[in-house]
C-alpha cells in the first residue's frame, strides 16, 4: 500500500492532538463536577497524595474511577462500532444500533430478576451472552436478502430486536418497583457512581479485546477489498470473521455490563476518525479508540455539568449528539446504496 | 370499476363474492372483538363470572365498583388505544406504501412521548388532564414534520423515512430520559410507568376525552377511501386520475399522526400494534381501504384488550403493562416481516 508523506504526516498528528485532548479531558474530567477541584490539587493527588485533604481523597475514590470507565467505556465502544462497520459493510452498524446493548442489558436484568445473579463477574458474562446473543441474530437477519448484507435490513433488524428486548427489560423492571429508579439510571447509561471493583472483573477482557483489535488492523485491510480477494492473498477470512466478532462481544458486552447502554459513540468515531486519515483500519483502530475515549469524557463532563448539582445520564448526552449524526449519515448513505 | 369505489355506500361496492366474504369475516372480527371485550372484564385479579359481566351491562350487579369504576374505563381505554393505532398503521403503511410503516417505528410515537411527558412534567399541576392528548398530537405532528422534512431529498423515499425515523425515535427517548431523570421521583416512576404502555389506571374521565377524538377520526378516515384505493396503484395513476397526490398524502400523514398521537396520550408506548393490526386485516379481508379501516380497528383493539388481560393476570398480583405483551407479539412479527420481504427491498 503506498502512503503518501502527507498521509502519514496528517495520521501523526492526528495522534498527536488527540492525545494531547484526550490528556486534557481526562484531567478536566478528574478536576470539574460537583465541586470544582484546582489542576494544581489534582496534581498533588496523585504525586502528593494528603490523605486529610477532602478533595484529594474525592479525586482518589470517585473521580478517578468514573475518569478510567469513561475512557475504557469510549475506548471499547468505538473500536467495536469501528469494526462492526468494517466486518458488515455497513456504514450504520453500531453497538447499539446492532441491538447488542439491549441484547446485553436484557440478559442481564433478565438473570437478576429470575435466578438472583448477584455478582459482578456474572453479570459481566451474561452481559457478554446477551451481546453475542443480539448481534448474532441481527446479523442473520440482516444477510437474508439476495445481495447479502443490506445496511437497512441490518438497522430494521436491530430497531426490531431492541425494542423486543427492552421492552421485556423494562416489564421485568415494573415487576420489581424498588430497582425502576437505580436501574433506570443504568438503563440509560451512566458511567456515575461506579465502584472501581465493578470495572476490574471486566477490565481484563476489555483489555484484552483492545489488544487484539490492534493486531487485527492489518487482516482487516486486506479483508476490505472483499473475501474473495482475501482468500486468494492467504488470508484465512473465516477466522479472522469469527476473531472480529468475538473481540466485538467482548467490547460491548463488557461495556454495557459496567455502563449499561451508551449509543452512538460507536456510530459516530469510526465515520470522523475514517474521514480525518482515510481507510486504513491499523491506524482507523487505535486512533478511534483515543478519540472515543476523548469523546466520552467531554459528555460525561457536559452530563455533570449541564443541570447541576443534579447529573444527566450520558447516554442521553451521546443521543444529543449522535442522533443529527446518523441522519447525516442515514441520507448519505442511502443515497449511495439507492 | 370507478363506480364500485363510492363512498359510504357499502353495498354496491365489491363485487358481490368479494362483499359477502370480507362482510363475514368483518362480522366475526366483531364477534371477536365482543368475546375479548367480555373476557377482559371478567378476567383480572379478582373473577367475576361472565353473567354477572352481562347481568352488570343490562341493570346493576354485585359487582359494580369492580367492573363500572375499575374494568369498563380500562377495557374501553384498550379498545380506543387499539383502534386509533391500528388504523394510525394502516394508513401510514398506505401513505408510504411501505410494510414496515409503523407509528413506533417512524418515530410519531416518540414524538408524543415527549409531548406528554413535557405536559406531565410541566403542566399537569396547572392545567387538566383534559388537554394531554392535544400535547401528545402536537408532540407527534411536530416530530413527523421534522422527520419528514430531513427525509427530503429530491422527494420522500419510504426507506429513507424509516432510517430517519429510527434515528429520530433514539432523539426523542433521550429527550424524555432527560426530563424524567431531572424531575422529582415521583413524577419519574409515574412517567416510567406511562411510557411502557400500561392502561393501569383508566379512569371514565380519560375515556370521555379520548372517545369522540378516536372514533371522530376513524369517521374521517373513511372518507378517504376513494383516495386511498386509487393512490395504490401508484402516484402516476394516480394523478392521471385527478387526485391531488402530494395535498392528499399530507391530509392523510396528518390523520395518522393524529390518530397515533391520541392513541398513545393516555395509554403510553403501546408499541407494534399500529404494525400487525393492517398486516392481519390486509391478509384476511379483501384490499380495499373501508373494508381494512374496520378490520384494522377491530383486530388493533382486540390486541390491545387481548394483551391487558394477560398484563392484569399472568403475573397477580402485579400489573405488568400492555406494551410487554404487544411487543412480545409485534417483534417476532416484525421480524417474520423482515424475512419474508427479503427480497423486495433493501
Amino acid at each position: 500500500m503506498i502512503k503518501s508523506i502527507t498521509n502519514r504526516h496528517i495520521r501523526w498528528m492526528t495522534l498527536f492532538v488527540l492525545l494531547l485532548l484526550f490528556v486534557t479531558a481526562s484531567f478536566l474530567s478528574i478536576s470539574l463536577g460537583k465541586t470544582s477541584i484546582p489542576l494544581s490539587t489534582v496534581w498533588d493527588a496523585f504525586f502528593h497524595y494528603d490523605p486529610s485533604d477532602t478533595n484529594q481523597v474525592i479525586i482518589r475514590t470517585s473521580r478517578l474511577t468514573r475518569t478510567l470507565i469513561a475512557i475504557t467505556i469510549g475506548t471499547s465502544l468505538s473500536i467495536a462500532g469501528a469494526l462492526m462497520q468494517a466486518l458488515t459493510r455497513n456504514p450504520l452498524a453500531a453497538p447499539d444500533i446492532f441491538g447488542v446493548n439491549a441484547g446485553a442489558l436484557f440478559f442481564i436484568v433478565a438473570s437478576a430478576t429470575f435466578f438472583s445473579v448477584e455478582s459482578l463477574s456474572g453479570y459481566m458474562w451474561i452481559g457478554f451472552i446477551g451481546a453475542g446473543v443480539a448481534g448474532v441474530i441481527v446479523y442473520l437477519l440482516g444477510s437474508m436478502g439476495e445481495d447479502g448484507l443490506s445496511p437497512i435490513r441490518i438497522v430494521l433488524a436491530g430497531a426490531a430486536i431492541s425494542a423486543l428486548f427492552i421492552s421485556f427489560t423494562q416489564g421485568m423492571l415494573v415487576l420489581d418497583e424498588q430497582r425502576i429508579q437505580s436501574v433506570l439510571f443504568w438503563l440509560a447509561g451512566s458511567v456515575a457512581g461506579r465502584e472501581l471493583n465493578l470495572l476490574l472483573p471486566v477490565l481484563p477482557f476489555i483489555l484484552g479485546a483492545i489488544i487484539l483489535s490492534l493486531l487485527v488492523g492489518k487482516p482487516l485491510n486486506i479483508l476490505m477489498f472483499g473475501d474473495d480477494v482475501a482468500k486468494n492473498l492467504g488470508l484465512n477470512t473465516g477466522l479472522v470473521k469469527l476473531v472480529i466478532g468475538i473481540i466485538i462481544v467482548f467490547l460491548a458486552g463488557g461495556s454495557v455490563a459496567v455502563a449499561g447502554s451508551i449509543g452512538f459513540i460507536g456510530l459516530v468515531v469510526p465515520h470522523i476518525v475514517k474521514g480525518i486519515i482515510g481507510p486504513n483500519y491499523q491506524w482507523i483502530l487505535p486512533i478511534s479508540g483515543i478519540f472515543g475515549a476523548t469523546l466520552l469524557l467531554c459528555a460525561d463532563i457536559a452530563a455533570r455539568l449541564i443541570i447541576a448539582p443534579q447529573e444527566m445520564p450520558i447516554g442521553v448526552m451521546t443521543a444529543l449528539f449522535g442522533t443529527p449524526f446518523f441522519i447525516y449519515i442515514a441520507r448519505k448513505g442511502v443515497k449511495k446504496s439507492g | 370499476m370507478g363506480d364500485f369505489y363510492t363512498i359510504r355506500s357499502k353495498n354496491d361496492k365489491f363485487s358481490m363474492k368479494f362483499h359477502k366474504k370480507s362482510l363475514f369475516i368483518l362480522i366475526c372480527l366483531l364477534l371477536l372483538t365482543v368475546v375479548v371485550f367480555i373476557i377482559s372484564l371478567s378476567a383480572g385479579s379478582s373473577y367475576i363470572p361472565v353473567g354477572a359481566v352481562f347481568q352488570e351491562l343490562i341493570s346493576e350487579s354485585d359487582h359494580t365498583f369492580i367492573l363500572n369504576e375499575l374494568r369498563m374505563p380500562r377495557v374501553i381505554m384498550g379498545f380506543l388505544v387499539g383502534a386509533g393505532l391500528g388504523v394510525s398503521g394502516l394508513i401510514l403503511q398506505g401513505v408510504i406504501r411501505n410494510p414496515l410503516g409503523s407509528p413506533d417505528i417512524i418515530g410519531v410515537t416518540g414524538g408524543a412521548s415527549v409531548g406528554a411527558v413535557l405536559f406531565m412534567v410541566f403542566l399537569l399541576g396547572e392545567m387538566s388532564v383534559n388537554w394531554l392528548p392535544l400535547a401528545s398530537i402536537i408532540g407527534a405532528a411536530v416530530t413527523s414534520a421534522i422527520i419528514y422534512l430531513l427525509s427530503w431529498s429530491n422527494g420522500v423515499t419510504p426507506m429513507r423515512l424509516i432510517l430517519i425515523g429510527i434515528g429520530i425515535s433514539a432523539l426523542t427517548n433521550a429527550i424524555v430520559t432527560m426530563f424524567m431523570v431531572s424531575s422529582e421521583s415521583a413524577v419519574a416512576s409515574k412517567v416510567y410507568l406511562w411510557l411502557t404502555g400500561s392502561l393501569y389506571g383508566s379512569n371514565w374521565q380519560e375515556v370521555t376525552i379520548l372517545l369522540p377524538i378516536i372514533l371522530t377520526l376513524i369517521f374521517f378516515s373513511f372518507f378517504f377511501t376513494e383516495i386511498v384505493n386509487v393512490k395504490q396503484l401508484g402516484d402516476d395513476i394516480a394523478i392521471g386520475m385527478g387526485v391531488r397526490v402530494q395535498f392528499f398524502r399530507f391530509l392523510l400523514l396528518a390523520l395518522s399522526v393524529t390518530l397515533a398521537g391520541a392513541a398513545v396520550s393516555f395509554a403510553g408506548g403501546i408499541a407494534f400494534v399500529g404494525l400487525i393490526a393492517p398486516h392481519i386485516a390486509r391478509i384476511i379481508l379483501h384490499k380495499s381501504f373501508a373494508n381494512l379501516v374496520v378490520g384494522s380497528a377491530l383486530i388493533g383493539s382486540s390486541i390491545v384488550m387481548g394483551a391487558d388481560i394477560i398484563a392484569r393476570t399472568a403475573f397477580l398480583p402485579s400489573d405488568v403493562p400492555a406494551g410487554v405483551f404487544t411487543a412480545g407479539i409485534g417483534a417476532p412479527f416484525f421480524i417474520y416481516l423482515l424475512y419474508r420481504n427479503r427480497k423486495g427491498f433493501r
